[in-house]
């Protein structure tokens, strides 16, 4: 890629292969295409997920197994225990994510969805951290390390200070924005000093943090008291996010972080789309030559949109540690770190997509409890049906052909054959 | 592009759907049985930590425990599998609006959601597997004192080996690992104490509480490396406390011993008994540290479900059984007399207290 590019003048560019050039008939990176398409294909993938997803359960299901022994005597049978599988466990996974009307109470009944805000909530600020960087052409896939920095921030921040109530949780997010902050901008600035490549960089920073965490764990200073387990001591009042509905008799655990998420991504929307940092930063995701000719400082840019991503996933491990888990742990940042690299392909690298997104895979996640716990289904079957729509969203052409979705970047004409619209994807 | 994209669109969907058909076609119908006994009322639950109920190590020895307990109880059962941290408060909330009578967290990982849902719950009964920290009405703690019989199978390693060095390791530097290792290489101590002898422990020291780890509890290529160095480094028995990536040190000592035939190593497993749990290698297998969860869980659905619940913790020990060193199988005959007395000597003297193993991981009274 780099031999293509004789004017390239920073080691910055040159050693960037997922910004190739894109003159106006070179294809677009690939962060740029992951991000391009349509709302139609987001669903496209979700519905051919859930449908996969569906079979799977189906053939894992005992029964259905037992049907399928005597499949070509009574095939019915085979059919309606499928379908009964799969059927089951939707409906379980939606009981446990929107709405359960075997609930007591309404709040009993509402409670599911409160919880689907929850989960949703890391997922929504480390997909904008995942987001905002595909739009200046830059793969974020640290933001798992990011999470856990300003986890690890805010959490020290946390149990380790005895500091007034609104000063304390403020100093929290601040202590876990900058922990982010630190860590994502700490590849931007090596990618536009020493040209370095980010996925590379953020990928080994998250061991870094990873064992980091682990290391820290293990020192008493991080440890409770009495114990020597990789355990930190929970943190006081002062320090938690609020619930947004208090009251013992709901015990909801949506706190105030979800509102910290709709903020962020107001602001994301703000900035990228509205601001001269945003117009800059999407210049040098669509051509970072013709940005640097324009006169926009592309390294800067790079340190930026790393720091600002860093910043958003460490108010994801902000919302972890003050929100949900009020402790420090080595699994505090769970997988939502990577969650948030699919969950910004699905909402397209868009703010309010990504919010989206998130809620989706929060209803998965919520879901997928109570789906365990009623059907006994298995848990990883969550897992395939969210790979399976990251699947689908990179292999666009499959999906427009399933579902006979027209094809953006090159409309079908009048007569045109079948073959032009699958040719066409790319 | 040698393919277009007609043909590779094709070919994707012919791959598509043979896996379709594939996955139709190769489930076995087996049966599986996951909710019998609806003529009971009782319902016993497990919520596991982030291991999974296939660990082959406590989350799966905890759920054979609360299989047992479905077969002889007919009682209900439910279970949820944890994923990451995050699930455990989630997953145990769900286990008690399932309405369950009792539900066994496994690890201290689940010690802060344990005492959460007991607290907001106080009519359900809970049990906590690996974690003393617990004092409510209605949990009660599971703990195992495993260093006793680490300090047996310490004793044995070090009377068998025949190059003076023995090795172990762990996954991560938790105290529910280490007092494994400081257990065994007590026992090493105390031989050499008793026989004025000289063996050496590598991968644990005593003193500074620090060791070899392999860093989690899944990749056994780093357990196999890790083996790799010790056996080059002249251990000739190892015991890797480190659940699945076991299975690496048994693949490298059988590599070790078909080219080692004159001077074979062998393993020491934890947990189960590896000589039961791991068919294929049980000519390596010179013992192992048993830690014996099914039966404590197993009596404490029974206790519970007869109305004799009780929040008193269960410590495993040799006194009672709940820890043990394994038969010797294979090895019996290349165990001396001598030593076999010594070994029973040494559990006495640990129950009366006339030897003290202590460890920072053993659970306090």
């Amino acid at each position: 890629m780099s031999a293509e590019k004789p004017k390239a003048v920073k080691p910055a560019a040159t050693a960037a292969p997922a910004n190739p050039q894109m003159g106006e008939h070179a294809k677009p990176s690939l962060a740029t295409r992951l991000a391009g398409g349509g709302f139609g294909l987001s669903l496209g993938a979700l519905i051919a997920a859930l449908f996969l997803g569906g079979l799977l359960i189906a053939a894992t299901d005992p029964a259905t197994q037992k049907a399928a022994g005597y499949f070509f005597a009574r095939p019915t049978d085979t059919l309606s225990a499928a379908w009964k599988a799969a059927a089951g466990a939707y409906k379980a996974m939606f009981e446990g994510a929107i709405f359960n009307p075997k609930g007591k109470t309404f709040a009993d009944q509402i409670r599911p969805l409160t919880e689907t805000l929850t989960v949703a909530t890391p997922l929504i600020l480390a997909g904008l951290a995942v987001a905002l960087p595909f739009r200046a052409g830059l793969f974020n896939i640290g933001a798992q390390g990011q999470i856990i920095l300003g986890a690890l921030v805010s959490g020290y921040v946390g149990f380790a200070y005895n500091l007034p109530l609104a000063l304390h949780l403020v100093l929290v997010i601040i202590g876990g924005i900058i922990g982010g902050a630190i860590w994502g901008g700490l590849v931007g600035l090596l990618k536009a000093k020493t040209g370095a490549h980010e996925v590379i960089l953020s990928i080994m920073l998250n061991y870094i943090a990873a064992n980091l965490i682990l290391l820290l764990l293990k020192t008493p200073t991080f440890q409770r008291e009495g114990s020597s387990n990789p355990i930190s001591p929970i943190l006081p009042d002062s320090a938690l996010l609020p619930r947004i509905f208090p009251g013992s008799d709901l015990n909801f655990r949506l706190h105030w972080g979800f509102v910290l998420a709709i903020i962020a991504v107001i602001f994301a929307s703000w900035l990228i789309e509205r601001s001269t940092i945003g117009f800059r930063l999407r210049a040098v995701g669509a051509n970072p030559n013709a940005a640097r000719t324009a006169g926009i400082n592309v390294a800067n840019g790079y340190i930026i949109v790393m720091a600002i991503a860093g910043a958003l996933a460490g108010l994801a491990g902000v919302a972890q540690v003050a929100g949900t888990e009020k402790t420090l742990t080595t699994g505090i940042a769970a997988s939502f770190g990577f969650d948030a690299i699919t969950v910004a392909l699905l909402g397209r690298a868009k703010p309010w997509g990504t919010f989206f997104a998130a809620l989706l895979y929060g209803a998965f996640r919520a879901g997928g409890v109570m789906m365990q716990a009623t059907t006994g289904t298995n848990i990883d079957i969550v897992a395939v049906v969210q790979a399976l729509i990251v699947l689908f969203i990179a292999a666009p052409p499959l999906v427009r052909t399933i579902f006979r979705l027209p094809d953006p970047a090159n409309p079908r004409k009048k007569k045109a054959s079948k073959n032009n619209s699958l040719q066409g994807a790319q | 592009m040698a393919f277009s994209r007609k043909h590779m669109a094709s070919a994707g969907s012919v791959l598509g759907i043979s896996a379709l058909l594939l996955a139709g076609c190769g489930a076995a119908p087996e049966e599986n049985s996951s909710s019998s006994g609806e003529n009971s009322d009782y319902k016993g639950c497990m919520v596991s930590d982030f291991g999974g109920f296939d660990d082959k190590s406590f989350n799966q020895n905890t759920h054979d425990g609360l299989k047992a307990a479905e077969e002889e109880l007919g009682m209900q059962v439910g279970e949820a599998e944890s994923t990451s941290e995050t699930d455990y408060g989630p997953n145990l909330n769900s286990m008690v609006q399932q309405g369950c009578n009792l539900t066994v967290t496994v690890g201290f990982g689940l010690a802060d959601a344990t005492k959460e849902a007991a607290a907001a719950n106080p009519d359900s009964h809970f049990a906590i597997v690996d974690d003393n920290s617990i004092q409510a009405d209605n949990v009660r703690p599971i703990v195992y004192d495993t260093a006793q019989a680490a300090f047996q199978a310490g004793y044995l390693a070090a009377a068998q080996t025949k190059t003076g060095k023995v090795a172990t390791y762990g996954g991560q530097n938790f105290p529910t690992v280490t007092i494994f290792m400081d257990g065994f290489a007590q026992g090493v101590e105390y031989y050499n104490q008793q026989n004025n002898k000289d063996v050496k422990v590598l991968g644990w020291d005593t003193k500074s509480k620090s060791g070899t780890f392999t860093g989690d509890f899944e990749d056994q290529a780093k357990g196999k490396t890790n083996t790799q160095n010790f056996l080059s480094e002249g251990a000739d028995i190892i015991m890797p406390v480190a659940g699945p990536v076991g299975g690496g040190t048994l693949e490298a000592v059988k590599e070790y011993n078909s080219s080692h035939s004159d001077k074979p190593a062998s393993v020491v497993w934890v947990d189960s008994d590896g000589f039961e749990t791991n068919p294929d290698y049980q000519d390596i297998i010179l013992t192992s540290v048993q830690k014996l969860m099914k039966e404590a869980v197993l009596d404490t659905f029974k206790q519970d479900a007869a109305g004799n619940f009780t929040n008193e913790p269960y410590i495993g020990t040799l006194e009672n059984g709940g820890v043990t060193l394994a038969p010797f199988h294979n090895f019996d005959d290349q165990v001396s007399e001598e030593t076999k007395t010594a070994l029973d000597d040494i559990k006495t003297k640990i129950i009366s207290g006339e030897i003290k193993v202590e460890t920072e991981g053993s659970p306090k009274a």
